[in-house]
């Protein structure tokens, strides 16, 4: 990366990182319902990523995908309105947080069912081979999908037929509440099963937003080049617990500690900082991320509540719900 | 054109039109291609469109109806086969859980314009886990459209309107019928989604069948015209979009209702009909309704173990013999 698209990616992870926040304190003022599951502490994987990918390929998500959502074109706004059940939400509000989509940016949509969504990551890049495209798709899901049938299925089948794929897994060390080395099989959840499939497996810093633009830019290329998908192990941390009512106690407080001194943030500053970009640029960045959260709070506040009756719409393509003549 | 064909043909017939029109229909699935299907209802498509649209997979019921959810989400219209419908419990997080759900939670950003084909139902000594009539799991689900067709025509009709739909549709193709013939589809055949036929008309009682159930409920009304009670019987041909106004206006005609469904009692699409008759067509009725359906019992294999717990012509005469009298 360039100086320049080092500083907007730390801009764009800032901005991510705010908006979490947000999220985080307009959950206790019991403005966002249900549950949310924040991935401050993951951004660079979303931001790193989003640099190496082009405008027109596919993203899927799981339920802690704010981050994909927000570093593939959804503004803080329409996600924040949408965790607010605002008619300006993203998904109008039908969705939530667990389902952050934004289609028209290949944002295909974020799954709350583990694991789900790596097969058709696999039929989205299938598509694309059909379509002569050289679009790929990638799906990001956490540590605790790899022990998911599905995880092994998508992964034969993209294997098997060489679609232009990328499987990037957000190791954050911990499957919801249970570390996941204590129920897998093998060091590397992703990584290592790489080999049972005859693809790529690669480890990286998830922190590193550099090191993650690295490797995704180099595995997309050989995806769109017709040589198959890859398996990328992205470790970070969860600066959060697994869900809002998750303090995270189970933790031990120096792994805590160590992760939140390896914050993918303060790398990315740190990094700007040793090629030149003086600190006030770098501020004026803060600045920015935090006045456009802060307005994007307010307009969610602003915004109303949908029409009941949009319950029954959006079933169907005729955009209706009857279910029957 | 042949005369006739059967109904296993018209599966593979009704595909192959649809993908000679638009080439955004792909298929895939196991043992589809080279082996043209178990239960030969692909046969002749890898031949016409080649190994790029007619896809062999791996078994692998996730893959197989998430990977066409992906590739329907970006643009193709697959057309994916799970070989018995029993095994779309092995895949059952895609029916229930994702393909129809994503349009609605993404507020209509996304259509899933695809096919799940399978073969369903009991009557051939499969035993219970390749014998289920499933087509009431699916009926569950809110965003699935559900096609079961009964006669060649209409599974080459059906499917065409099933490909062209741009919402997801699981189309249920009845084991025990493939074999059966009829006339086939005429070129540009379209059977619209949601519009039940009277198969046959008669003044005395309503049998509403589907599927496989559709040429029983023929043959007991063809029994029962021998004693001097007339039979009409609607082939609902689809339960999602359900065809109420066909059924209450049968209904307005002979005043008396006999479902005939192979799904278990419990659950069944019967108990869906018979309500909406209870609410809106009460009045029409002069005796109370009658369900003929499946046991709550595991599919056995013995051929006598089998026939007495799922429909047969016997069952359904002595309903409506019973009902006629009342």
């Amino acid at each position: 990366m360039e100086p320049a698209e080092l500083l907007a990616a730390y801009e764009q992870m800032t901005v991510i990182r705010r908006t979490e926040k947000a999220a985080h304190d307009l959950f206790l003022q019991g403005l966002v319902k249900g549950t949310t599951h924040l991935a401050a502490g993951h951004e660079a994987i979303a931001v790193g990523a989003s640099a190496a990918l082009r405008p027109d390929d596919y993203v899927f998500a799981t339920y802690r995908g704010h981050h994909h959502a927000l570093a593939r074109g959804a503004t803080p706004q329409e996600c924040l309105a949408e965790l607010m059940s605002r008619a300006t939400g993203l998904c109008g509000a039908k969705g939530g947080s667990m389902h952050l989509t934004k289609a028209s940016t290949g944002m295909l949509g974020s799954y709350a069912i583990v694991g789900s969504h790596l097969p058709m990551a696999a039929g989205a890049a299938w598509s694309a081979r059909l379509r002569g495209t050289d679009q790929i798709a990638v799906a990001f899901f956490g540590d605790g999908a790899t022990n998911i049938g599905a995880f092994h299925e998508a992964l034969n089948l993209a294997a098997v037929w060489k679609l232009p794929v990328l499987f990037v897994c957000e190791n954050n060390l911990y499957m919801e509440y249970t570390p996941i080395a204590d129920v897998t099989a093998v060091p590397r959840p992703a990584a290592d099963r790489a080999p049972a499939y005859g693809i790529p497996g690669e480890v990286v810093d998830g922190n590193d937003v550099l090191a993650v633009e690295e490797a995704v830019a180099r595995l997309a290329a050989r995806a769109r080049a017709g040589d198959g998908p890859a398996l990328l192990e992205a470790l970070t941390y969860r600066h959060f617990g697994h869900s809002r009512s998750d303090p995270a106690t189970y933790r031990p407080a120096e792994e805590v500690e160590r992760w939140l001194k390896h914050d993918p943030l303060d790398l990315a500053r740190g990094r700007l900082v040793e090629t030149g970009v003086p600190e006030a640029v770098i501020g004026e960045a803060d600045d920015r991320a935090t006045s456009l959260v802060q307005k994007a709070v307010e307009a969610a506040k602003a915004a109303p509540a949908p029409d009941p009756d949009e319950a029954f719409t959006d079933v169907w393509a005729d955009g209706g719900a009857a279910w029957r003549t | 054109m042949a005369d006739v064909i059967s109904y296993r043909e018209a599966v593979a017939e009704g595909i192959a039109r649809e993908m000679r029109r638009d080439p955004s229909v792909v298929c895939l699935g196991e043992d589809i291609g080279a082996a043209g299907g178990v239960f030969k209802t692909t046969v002749g498509l890898l031949e016409e469109f080649g190994p790029e649209r007619v896809w062999d997979t791996p078994i692998s019921e996730q893959a197989i109806v998430g990977a066409a959810m992906g590739a329907a989400m970006t643009g193709m219209r697959p057309v994916a086969e799970i070989m018995f419908s029993d095994f779309l419990a092995c895949c059952w997080d895609y029916l229930a859980n994702e393909i129809p759900k994503v349009r609605y939670m993404t507020g209509g950003q996304v259509t899933v314009p695809l096919v799940v084909r399978t073969a369903n139902g009991g009557g051939l000594g499969f035993g219970a886990q390749h014998s289920q009539a499933t087509e009431n799991w699916a009926l569950t689900v809110p965003g699935l459209k559900i096609a079961a067709p009964a006669t060649p025509a209409d599974v080459t009709g059906m499917m065409a309107a099933a490909i062209r739909s741009d919402d997801p549709v699981v189309l249920f193709e009845h084991k025990a019928l493939l074999a059966s013939k009829g006339a086939p589809a005429p070129p540009d055949h379209v059977v619209e989604l949601g519009r039940a036929a009277v198969v046959r008309e008669g003044a005395d009682v309503t049998l509403v069948a589907l599927a496989s159930m559709v040429p029983l409920a023929l043959k007991a009304a063809d029994l029962l015209s021998g004693e001097g009670i007339e039979a009409e019987v609607v082939d609902l041909r689809c339960l999602v979009p359900l065809d109420m106004s066909t059924v209450l206006a049968s209904l307005g005609r002979t005043s008396r209702l006999v479902t005939v469904e192979e799904n278990p009692y419990q659950g069944g699409w019967g108990a869906t009909v018979v309500s909406v008759v209870a609410d809106e067509g009460f009045g029409l009725l002069d005796a109370p309704v009658r369900r003929v359906a499946g046991e709550c019992v595991p599919l056995p294999f013995a051929d006598a173990l089998e026939e007495r717990v799922i429909p047969t012509v016997d069952k359904v005469v002595t309903a409506v013999r019973k009902l006629a009298a009342y």
